[in-house]
């Protein structure tokens, strides 16, 4: 390669303009070494491609998937959405049950999992040991290592049987005396349903949502926590009145980034949530959620309105989880913005 | 701390603060508690599953003796395939991202997508393969499971080969440029090598990740309850026998999934352990 071809990539690519210009009035213009080259030129082309094949993927899934639905939305219009019909013998179809069970199992998750996660998040970044701090991190993130097909089978024969045994029975004889609360804690014992689920699924969502809030508390600058100790705040006080505003935006990121996983959770619902068509308030009846579904019945579903409707229901999921994750995208990048470029 | 001149207000602060500590103390208890406790079910009930016919004998019937041998062949048939598509899809595009699109449209609406694939739903990525390749083929087919696969690695390894590379200092790369390499040398054999580590790192998390995946393969690979190493046909895969065995009613099929159970996850472990360390020996730099 020619000496003058050289020094224009530089100036071109990396944006470091540092060559004196009398150097680039010699140099031809930055069109014809460009052209020179064509080696660079068909890297980045290769690279673009394989980034735009990566763009279009998401793209892909989602018109895949509403042709594939469209004998279904087709069929039963937007009430494919509110009613509840399950009849593969008459060839009735209506979402709502899944629907509702997946939203609600993801709720339980989440109003076990944040407190939890944000607990962990807090214990992490101020209470513990600089030592063990590596160690423990990395234990939760190993919590999140764990196939969900493993969650599964030890929610069905260890954890259910015991949640049946031990904490059902005390807790519809405790919280379920409560108004309006207590209609959630009704239902048989059996260990099976949406209660067990959202619970296994909280143990799946906590080290996701724990590790944003780790990061995100990291970015507090140090001068502002010290200020609040230095007026004599309490740990507690710092945390509640100082970190977590500051990082607000970032957590509430973090908390859809659990719900967007937890929707769309599929073997440990699938073993646990009972796998009935139903719609009840109270969260130790079985119900069902999209994935558990879709897992359960796409294969044996032989007629095609039964096949579409699963798929349509694959596409409410898609679209759930696309809308719940892009807010959380936003959010949290929103946070790193304001913080300068943090990784 | 506990002056005579305490007032109630003072007392009050410094209770609620040492019960909310305690409270965040268990909290990380209830994490580890649970982890130990699918750890210890694992190993009490997969132990004595694991014996040298598991490896070397074909998935049985009801009621009598087998292992999983063709399960665990094509398991790693399939995941070599993913991570042979995925590899260098994602690499590709996370030089693209780091090194040529940077703050460009294309490349944040890729980034922005890239970080939205990284947690969709597996199932539906699974859906989404029957619908454009099963359906079309009319049958189910172990390449099918590894692009489903793969589709569900290729978003880590971008991920990760873009962070890895925005850590390498610029005057690298502006070393070798001024040594008159193209951009693609500099590329290739300067900044992509110098941060080996760590995209092999996101490789083989990567590989963790979709190794014990059951969703995808569900609608993909299905299963075969032979010994098959036909990739264009169903194949028989750890987590579809471990979903198949589990909820089964036959002791001894509930027996080999615990046995596989344990297989798979010690396997996502070690890779996530051994991932772990091969960048924490780069991160000094």
């Amino acid at each position: 390669m020619p000496a003058d071809g050289a020094t224009i990539p530089i100036d071109m690519t990396l944006g470091v303009s540092r060559a004196p210009s009398a150097m680039r009035a010699d140099a031809p213009s930055p069109k014809a070494a460009h052209r020179m080259n064509w080696g660079d030129s068909v890297f980045e082309g290769v690279t673009r491609f394989f980034a735009v094949v990566v763009l279009l993927s998401m793209a892909a899934i989602l018109g895949a998937l509403a042709i594939a639905a469209w004998p279904a939305l087709q069929k039963f219009g937007p009430g494919f959405f509110f009613t509840n019909v399950w009849d593969p013998v008459h060839s009735a179809f209506g979402g709502l049950a899944p629907i509702y069970g997946t939203l609600v199992t993801s709720m339980v998750a989440l109003a076990i999992g944040v407190p939890v996660s944000f607990g962990i998040a807090i214990f992490l970044t101020e209470m513990c040991p600089p030592v063990l701090r590596r160690p423990l991190g990395t234990a939760v993130e190993l919590l999140a290592a764990i196939p969900s097909i493993i969650y599964g089978m030890w929610g069905l024969f260890v954890f259910a049987p015991w949640f049946a045994d031990n904490l059902q029975p005390a807790l519809t004889a405790t919280l379920g005396r409560l108004p309006l609360v207590g209609a959630l804690f009704q239902g048989a014992p059996s260990g099976i349903g949406l209660m067990t689920a959202g619970i296994i699924l909280s143990v799946m969502v906590v080290p996701f949502i724990a590790s944003v809030m780790r990061d995100v508390f990291e970015v507090v600058p140090p001068v502002l926590k010290e200020s609040a100790y230095g007026l004599g705040a309490t740990t507690w006080e710092v945390v509640w009145n100082v970190v977590l505003p500051y990082t607000r935006v970032g957590v509430i990121g973090g908390i859809m980034l659990g719900l967007g996983r937890a929707l769309g959770e599929t073997m440990a619902v699938t073993f646990v949530i009972g796998n009935a068509y139903m719609i009840s308030a109270g969260l130790f009846n079985p119900g069902n959620s999209i994935a558990s579904a879709l897992a359960n019945e796409f294969n044996e579903a032989s007629d095609p309105v039964h096949r579409a409707s699963l798929i349509a229901l694959g596409l409410v999921l898609f679209v759930l989880t696309f809308i719940v994750l892009a807010s959380s995208r936003i959010l949290i990048s929103r946070l790193a913005r304001g913080e300068g470029a943090r990784t | 701390m506990d002056s005579p001149r305490l007032t109630p207000v003072h007392r009050r602060r410094i209770w609620v603060n040492r019960f909310n500590l305690l409270m965040s103390l268990c909290a990380m208890a209830f994490g580890m508690a649970f982890l130990l406790w699918i750890l210890w079910v694992l190993f009490a009930r997969g132990f004595s599953a694991i014996s040298v016919a598991m490896f070397t004998q074909t998935t049985p019937p009801p009621g009598s003796a087998g292992g999983l041998a063709n399960a665990i062949a094509g398991s790693a048939m399939i995941v070599c395939a993913a991570t042979f598509i995925s590899t260098p899809v994602g690499i590709l595009a996370g030089i693209y991202l780091a090194e040529f699109g940077k703050q460009g449209w294309l490349a944040r609406t890729t980034r922005f997508m890239n970080d939205i694939l990284l947690s969709a739903p597996s199932i539906v990525i699974g859906l989404f393969v029957y619908t454009v390749y099963v359906a079309k083929v009319q049958h189910f087919s172990g390449w099918a499971g590894s692009v489903a696969l793969a589709l569900i690695a290729v978003p880590v390894v971008v991920r990760t080969t873009e962070n890895m590379l925005q850590l390498v200092p610029a005057s690298l790369r502006e070393a070798a440029v001024a040594l008159g390499a193209p951009m693609w040398k500099v590329i290739l054999m300067v900044t992509l090598r110098a941060v080996r580590g760590g995209v092999i790192t996101g490789v083989l998390l990567a590989v963790a990740r979709i190794s014990g995946e059951t969703a995808p393969l569900l609608f993909t690979a299905l299963n075969n309850q032979f010994a098959s190493t036909d990739m264009n046909a169903p194949i028989a895969n750890l987590p579809v026998v471990i979903f198949q065995f589990a909820m089964s009613p036959f002791a001894d099929w509930q027996s080999l999934a615990w046995g596989a159970a344990l297989l798979i996850t010690l396997t996502v472990l070690v890779l996530n352990i051994l991932a772990r360390t091969l960048f924490s020996q780069r991160a000094p730099r």
